[in-house]
């Protein structure tokens, strides 16, 4: 595996790290230590200066607009991008765009129009609705959202939960079940206006995550035409499937970026901090934690970078992301408490970006898929067939 | 769990706001009919919490008599949005003084 980056790649990731240091980073230091999101008129300032940059909307293919940057390049975006205050779920505060819900490149023509077409030039906005109460980690047999066809319509009832942006956005990708008898393979993915009669976002979830909540969503009796349906009746998760792998890079890479960023601080720290007499950087026990938070870091960058070649070049790389999620979630929250641990009292402050990590990254070890279903994909692919 | 902040209305004088603690979490303001002014929170950068933005506004000596209702709640942010999200399902509109809020897109709840 070769990972030296190209003269282009290296281009972009010293501006894109230029434009954390220089730009993201001086707006965070006004805000709020949990907040997301500049005033509005900011936000539009860094896009325009992506733009400029030509890397605005990263994901999406040449074809549509999009700066035709690959997986990997993107990738190496990432960890950079979230080297800020907010960047694990707010990298840049989205000031690059992105491909949103790329499982709309795959839509009819038709639903291109109403729905992919506006969310690129930024009309619209939509949520992935997948999980329900009944369950997360195993989606396919979790689903009990029903979907009945009546004449032309499908009839939908059911409930999701963690759901983010629902309540702001205009439309949705909805998973529910159209057999009730063919467990993966009785799903379908629809297409849902949050205008609809019986869409309703009923409660904001709150969780360890001050920021970006959750939505709870309630469906009943929501109708929704034939020509909504993405994909073909019954082959919804295959949809979501290939969303779910394809997540799992550029959710690990955000994990490394803080992590990196944590660790520069803790190699800062411990030079300048004495206790007894002697810089913190003389303590074994300190030079150890550096240490152990340099070996998370390249391990994590490595599986991460590994599962992007793979995917770039057309290979399965199935494995490889469920390693790269798993290494990259859990090697962050160790960096991260390790670096609290040295920065002692300050490190619970709300001061430092750290705690806000440490909850964040928290999340990580559950969002896309928890740690042990990551272990079942790999196990599967290692061992081979499906187990029960 | 109601969804609404729902704790009794306390006059806005000295007493009061000093019976709080330097906490963060969230705080509506009223008017005497407890009609909701003002949604906001006590945030990170707020220096004595709760406690620290009541007695910056008690220090205004504004004419008016006010009411206040706290929550603790580390999830300051997001519950500041749903009690304004809440408030636009009930009223159809923002607090007078949060019209500010209009430049960011707040989400919709449908409250059953």
């Amino acid at each position: 595996m070769d990972f030296d980056m190209t003269p282009e790649q290296e281009l972009i990731i010293q501006n894109v790290r230029r434009f954390v240091r220089e730009e993201v980073i001086p707006l965070e230091e006004k805000m709020d230590p949990d907040a997301s999101a500049p005033p509005p008129e900011d936000l539009e300032r860094l896009k325009n200066q992506v733009r400029d940059m030509g890397l605005y909307g990263l994901g999406i293919p040449a074809e549509f607009g999009g700066p035709d940057v690959g997986i990997v390049t993107q990738t190496l975006m990432a960890i950079e991008m979230s080297q800020h205050r907010g960047g694990l779920y707010s990298p840049c505060f989205g000031a690059f765009g992105g491909a949103g819900l790329a499982q709309l490149f795959e839509a009819t023509d038709d639903q291109k129009e109403r729905y992919l077409y506006p969310v690129l030039k930024g009309e619209k906005h939509g949520f992935f609705g997948l999980t329900e109460p009944s369950g997360g980690a195993d989606p396919a047999r979790a689903i009990q959202t029903r979907a009945v066809k009546d004449g032309d319509d499908w009839v939908l009832n059911g409930a999701k939960i963690f759901i983010s942006g629902a309540d702001k956005a205009d439309f949705g990708i909805l998973f529910a079940r159209t057999d009730p008898d063919a467990g993966r393979g009785g799903i379908t993915c629809f297409l849902v206006d949050t205008d609809m009669p019986g869409f309703h976002v009923r409660r904001v979830v709150h969780t360890l995550r001050s920021t970006h909540y959750a939505t709870e969503i309630q469906i009943e009796n929501l109708r929704i035409p034939a020509a909504n349906v993405l994909g073909e009746v019954n082959k919804g998760f295959g949809i979501a499937n290939d969303r779910l792998s394809r997540q799992r890079i550029p959710y690990a890479a955000g994990c490394i970026g803080v992590a990196i960023k944590a660790q520069e601080m803790a190699v800062d720290y411990v030079k300048i901090r004495e206790t007894f007499g002697a810089p913190l950087a003389s303590r074994q026990s300190i030079q150890w934690m550096i240490v152990d938070n340099e070996i998370d870091i390249r391990t994590s960058r490595f599986v991460t970078l590994d599962a992007a070649l793979r995917s770039e070049k057309g290979e399965s790389f199935r494995t490889e992301a469920a390693m790269a999620k798993l290494l990259a979630s859990e090697a962050g929250g160790r960096v991260v408490d390790r670096v609290m641990q040295i920065h002692g009292g300050y490190g619970m402050t709300k001061d430092l970006p750290l705690e806000r990590w440490f909850r964040e990254m928290r999340i990580r070890r559950i969002g896309e898929g928890p740690s042990e279903v990551q272990r079942l994909v790999m196990a599967r692919d290692i061992i081979g067939g499906s187990f029960h | 769990m109601s969804i609404r902040l729902e704790k009794p209305w306390l006059a806005l004088t000295s007493e009061n706001v000093n019976q709080l603690q330097g906490q963060l979490g969230v705080y509506q303001i009223a008017n005497s009919e407890k009609e909701i002014l003002s949604i906001r929170y006590a945030g990170g950068r707020s220096l004595f919490g709760l406690q620290g933005e009541l007695t910056d506004l008690l220090e205004k000596n504004l004419d008016e008599t006010l009411y206040f209702r706290v929550e603790v709640n580390m999830q300051y942010m997001t519950r500041h949005e749903e009690l304004l999200m809440i408030h636009m399902a009930d009223f159809g509109e923002l607090p007078a003084y949060n019209q500010e809020m209009r430049k960011h897109k707040l989400g919709r709840l449908s409250l059953s």
